[in-house]
């Protein structure tokens, strides 16, 4: 708005050092990764100060193993925003997700490929469906999101009533197993981070979700494909959630009804893609700014919990982070369009 | 000044085709309002009682009314997700009110839990117009942060009790046969109605179509938007002194409202991303749901799989309105693989995903009001939603 409205800009005279840095710092992937840092040191300041220990290995373990889940989750959510749409499925995908992985695995280390194929293809049909809604029937994706997820939970509803299937001993180690203070789940994580980063940066589909995102009526002019595009990106989204509910389930060593909605998967996620510097209107943003917002979540919640801070009123302070970060960011934004 | 807005953007071509165009992108939900309606007199012989269709339409109050905030807040390019939690916090902020001060008056406490409301919507509104935070993160924000403020205030279990005179609101009847919630449903929707023809309601509507054109026609388009906010935050707060009335004191009062509201505004007709749609298809929207409900209960559909017809009719009233739409309406290519010619660029959006909204409809668009082309993608990250 400021930018559109703005006269055309002035040739700003402009120490150009300084500028630089302020423009560098108001990339939100640097901003929000600073902000990791700083909420990491402040939080170990304030815990120390009362007496705990903050950098402690099973406390570093545990911030990097609540990254995975919404990390898996929003980084699937950034490609659906960053082509301009967006995904409320994710929360009853992951928990079907999770069902459908311990009751096909049953106990049993043999069942583990057909298990993971059948999650993955499960998250594949949804993100079809997903993708098919909004491009060819033109539902807007807020409302066929909504609408595929509010499916998904009456089918789990009326499927299972608590937790149900058992996952295999060696597929458990998933969620369990750490490398020094690293579990390997967060290698997951990395692994996935680092081919979205490829294909949104390096493959011809990455510039195509960035051109669609950024205007899809000039990205279809130019050619691309945007309904293809859209649909991709519904796919990619519903296999990180598959992936993350394949981890969700060797976490809790079965499946579970609620365990997308619990944790508010689909919400949560967005709020992490925001911070994370990308745009809900699709077109900026990426991977890594994502990877750096749901640092923050994750650190940020530690530091409440080690201070023992009432979860109820934890919610109201995220609430007041997640407003206050992207009042920054738009801050930030509306001064550089201002000066260039 | 806002009548100088006016011009541009209702145009002299507007008068021929406001009628069919009101009606048209409503017609959808009023095919399927009948249609259910149609479905529960088949299916329960005894719906059209007087009584009966007073519960019934009592049981829609709540909903209607968000619908009917909400639609304020859609209409102008935003999002309002606070609704559901305001609900929720009115309710319990209610008991908790009584808890402390047994004897206040109803009317006192009403008074006071919509000024709450309103003032919640103006924070929602400030921060989003004043800060450029985008109205999803925004009110998602407000939502965790009265949910978990009012648990945090209550202890994870709402106390007290919520005495009859405050209940009668939500579950007695006016005259001996006229409920209450029927008649605050109706004057607001009178209301939001009469607003929306006025000069505050059309420069919204203008402001959501094209915020930029808007600006530019001298709108003060952060004020508009704001008071949108505080009116979606206020009708919010009455429909919690109903549903508190209706159903007591619970701590799940309002959970999942917000999205039936914007279901509801959205079968309604209104486009997500602003600027077009009546406040009367919204309404008629939170009706349909409700009727849906009703008739899922009916017929017997088992509790668990409400959800999944629900998710499914939502689906498809929603493509068919669409594609209903896009054909009926002219000028319209309902092919989107074919470029429109040229000169329309920014009077047709082909119906993608996010229906492009920085762009006026087609028969109200001199070309003015045509952004030039680079305006669009610069006005999107501010003006907030997913659609946007």
């Amino acid at each position: 708005m400021a930018a559109a409205s703005e006269p055309a800009p002035l040739p700003a005279v402009r120490p150009p050092v300084p500028d630089r840095w302020r423009r560098r710092l108001a990339d939100p992937t640097v901003g929000i990764w600073l902000a990791a840092l700083g909420v990491t040191l402040l939080g170990w300041i304030v815990v120390t100060v009362r007496g705990g220990e903050f950098l402690t290995q099973p406390n570093i373990t545990g911030i990097l193993q609540n990254c995975v889940a919404l990390g898996l989750i929003a980084l699937g959510q950034t490609m659906v925003i960053l082509t301009g749409s967006l995904d409320l499925s994710v929360a009853y995908l992951a928990s079907l997700g999770t069902l459908v992985a311990a009751e096909t695995m049953a106990g049993s280390d043999g069942n583990m490929v057909p298990a993971v194929l059948a999650v993955l293809a499960l998250c594949l049909g949804v993100g079809l469906a997903n993708g098919l809604v909004v491009t060819r029937l033109k539902v807007n994706a807020f409302i066929a999101t909504l609408g595929v997820g509010l499916i998904l939970r009456g089918w789990i509803e009326d499927n299972y009533t608590g937790p149900a299937g058992e996952v295999s001993r060696s597929f458990q180690r998933l969620g369990y197993d750490r490398i020094g203070p690293v579990p390997v789940s967060v290698f997951l994580l990395v692994a996935v981070a680092l081919a979205l980063w490829f294909v949104l940066r390096r493959t011809r589909l990455g510039h195509h979700m960035y051109a669609t995102g950024g205007d899809e009526h000039a990205a279809r002019l130019s050619g691309v494909r945007t309904e293809r595009t859209v649909l991709i990106a519904h796919v990619l989204c519903a296999l990180c959630v598959g992936i993350a509910a394949l981890f969700l389930a060797a976490r809790f060593g079965a499946g579970s009804p609620w365990a997308g909605t619990e944790a508010r998967y689909d919400l949560e996620s967005i709020a992490a893609v925001v911070l994370g510097g990308t745009i809900l209107a699709g077109g900026r943003g990426g991977v890594l700014g994502t990877l750096g917002g749901v640092t923050v979540l994750a650190v940020l919640d530690s530091v409440f919990n080690q201070l023992a801070i009432d979860p109820f009123f934890k919610n109201v302070l995220r609430g007041v982070v997640i407003i206050a970060a992207v009042a920054v960011y738009a801050r930030g934004r509306r001064r550089a369009g201002r000066t260039g | 000044m806002t009548t100088t807005t006016a011009t541009p953007v209702q145009g002299p071509v507007r008068l021929g085709t406001r009628l069919t165009q009101t009606l048209g992108t409503a017609l959808p939900v009023y095919v399927l309002l009948a249609l259910l309606l149609g479905a529960l007199a088949v299916t329960d012989a005894g719906f059209y009682e007087p009584d009966r269709f007073l519960a019934f339409v009592r049981r829609a109050a709540p909903l209607v009314l968000l619908a009917a905030g909400q639609y304020l807040v859609i209409v102008s390019g935003h999002f309002d997700l606070s609704v559901g939690a305001i609900v929720t916090t009115g309710v319990v902020a209610a008991a908790e009110i009584y808890h402390g001060f047994p004897g206040a008056h109803w009317l006192v406490v009403t008074l006071a839990l919509v000024a709450a409301g309103a003032l919640v919507g103006l924070v929602n509104g400030l921060i989003t117009t004043g800060l450029g935070v985008p109205s999803f993160i925004t009110t998602l924000g407000m939502m965790l942060i009265l949910e978990g403020g009012v648990f945090y205030w209550t202890g994870g279990s709402p106390t007290g009790y919520l005495p009859d005179d405050f209940r009668a609101l939500g579950r007695q009847d006016a005259f001996g046969w006229l409920p209450w919630a029927v008649l605050v449903c109706a004057v607001v929707g009178a209301a939001v109605w009469w607003l929306t023809r006025s000069r505050w309601g059309r420069t919204l509507i203008a402001t959501g179509d094209s915020e930029r054109a808007a600006e530019l026609s001298g709108v003060a388009t952060a004020r508009v938007r704001t008071l949108a906010f505080v009116l979606s935050g206020a009708a919010a707060a009455l429909a919690a002194v109903l549903v508190g009335g209706f159903s007591g004191v619970s701590a799940q009062a309002g959970s999942g409202m917000e999205f039936e509201a914007i279901t509801a505004v959205v079968l309604g007709g209104v486009l997500l991303g602003g600027g077009r749609g009546s406040v009367l298809g919204a309404m008629a929207g939170a009706f349909a749901l409700t009727a849906l409900f009703t008739l899922l209960n009916l017929r017997g559909v088992s509790g668990s799989l409400e959800p999944t017809v629900q998710g499914l009719i939502v689906i498809a009233a929603v493509a068919v309105g669409a594609a209903n739409w896009s054909r009926w309406r002219r000028r319209s290519p309902s092919r989107n693989d074919q470029p429109p010619p040229p000169g329309t660029h920014a009077t047709t959006p082909p119906a993608g995903p996010p229906p492009a909204t920085e762009t006026a409809p087609p028969t109200t668009a001199p070309p003015t009001t045509a952004p030039p082309t680079a305006a669009p993608s610069k006005e999107n990250p501010s003006t907030g939603g997913p659609t946007a």
